[in-house]
């Protein structure tokens, strides 16, 4: 956990509790996911329940409380890209990282999960990766969008 | 400052603002409840508290436990549709929880004999928050939680570990309505008790005390590999 920089978010957010979801979401900026420290941390600065920092935390499925890869690949299946063959995708995908859903590389590059809308439906079937979109992916071009994603630091 | 409102016919003067259910009890009717209890602030979750009201010449549907009273409101509690609809709540819980004792005696005073839903398991949990909100509202120390959505919802300390602010004085034990938490001695140390829902323990160890196969445990290794590592280069 990085100390100075959630304290500067906390900070940032004055310390409101209205604002605890903003602050969690930029906590979990940081390392990508959120540690049980940094929950501890902010509970206990921001004088909040850990336990109802803990019922948001597992609300909403954007928070991770699980050490997540550097890229999420966010795999919508959604109804248009469903009927567009989102599943097959998934499957593809599946098989070239050898991970199920949910789960995350052993060299923590990639996470997989899937998604029910990401609200691009025209441009179905749907994948975002990190924060890049892309459409009409089809089992074949899988490995194609994958590959620059694969080796080292941000690209 | 006292306004008059209609309960099943009856005219009860009643603060303005309080919750229906106030009224009614002023007026010496009972509407059922599970998720309820005068100490605690109102949730409005189990919606087995529903009433039919008319308030300016609308007629709708509202739970009692949070819904304030206003001057010429007309209330109803025993409508053919409310029937209807806590018939349907009842079997839906019943669905959920088949084994608890209270939920089938409210069965019974409604005269439902079996759900008409598929047995879901065996959980005994109806997530009324009672229990919650009684750590948080009366005890104030928050040591148990709401966590996850939809069907995964479940009562939990925060990172199902070991509450390290629990008091072990057993309020959710008994404000539970359906008795699913149970209070037993700690096989430890006798003098602390835990408080259990289902298999799921709201204190102690998540992993029932086997240590070889515990996350947290792996960690704690692993870091200490790496101080002995470190140790000995040096």
């Amino acid at each position: 956990m990085n100390i100075e920089r959630v304290d500067h978010i906390l900070e940032k957010h004055e310390y409101k509790h209205s604002a605890i979801i903003s602050i969690m979401q930029d906590a979990q900026g940081i390392e990508n996911y959120l540690s049980e420290d940094t929950l501890r941390y902010i509970s206990e600065k921001m004088e909040l329940k850990l336990t109802r920092i803990f019922d948001i935390a597992t609300f909403y499925k954007t928070f991770s409380l699980v050490p997540r890869g550097r890229h999420t690949i966010r795999v919508c299946c959604g109804t248009a890209c469903h009927l567009g063959g989102a599943v097959k995708n998934l499957e593809q995908i599946q098989r070239k990282i050898h991970i199920q859903e949910g789960e995350t590389t052993d060299d923590r590059m990639f996470s997989l999960e899937t998604v029910n809308c990401l609200g691009a439906c025209a441009l179905a079937p749907v994948m975002v990766i990190s924060e890049d979109y892309y459409d009409a992916v089809n089992p074949g071009n899988i490995e194609e969008i994958l590959s620059p994603y694969r080796s080292g630091p941000e690209v | 400052m006292k306004v008059p409102i209609t309960i099943d016919g009856q005219m009860v003067q009643i603060d303005q603002r309080v919750p229906i259910i106030d009224a009614a009890k002023k007026a010496g009717i009972v509407i059922p409840t599970l998720c309820y209890h005068e100490a605690l602030k109102p949730y409005g979750s189990c919606r087995l508290c529903m009433v039919e009201i008319i308030m300016n010449k609308q007629r709708r549907l509202v739970t009692a436990c949070n819904f304030p009273v206003e001057g010429g409101m007309e209330v109803f509690t025993d409508t053919a549709k409310l029937r209807h609809i806590r018939k349907m709540i009842i079997e839906l819980l019943l669905a959920r929880c088949p084994d608890v004792p209270s939920l089938h005696t409210m069965a019974k005073q409604m005269g439902i004999k079996s759900s008409r839903f598929k047995k879901q398991g065996a959980a005994e949990c109806i997530l009324c928050g009672l229990c919650v909100r009684f750590c948080e509202e009366v005890v104030g120390v928050s040591a148990i939680g709401l966590a996850n959505r939809g069907i995964d919802r479940e009562v939990a300390t925060p990172f199902k570990v070991a509450s390290d602010v629990c008091i072990g004085c057993g309020s959710c034990t008994y404000i539970c309505p359906t008795g699913c938490i149970e209070m037993l001695p700690d096989e430890k140390t006798p003098q602390m008790r835990r408080m259990n829902i289902g298999k799921h323990s709201l204190n102690p160890c998540i992993n029932d005390f086997n240590c070889e196969t515990c996350p947290v445990e792996k960690e704690f290794f692993e870091d200490m590999r790496l101080v002995v590592a470190e140790f000995r280069s040096n």
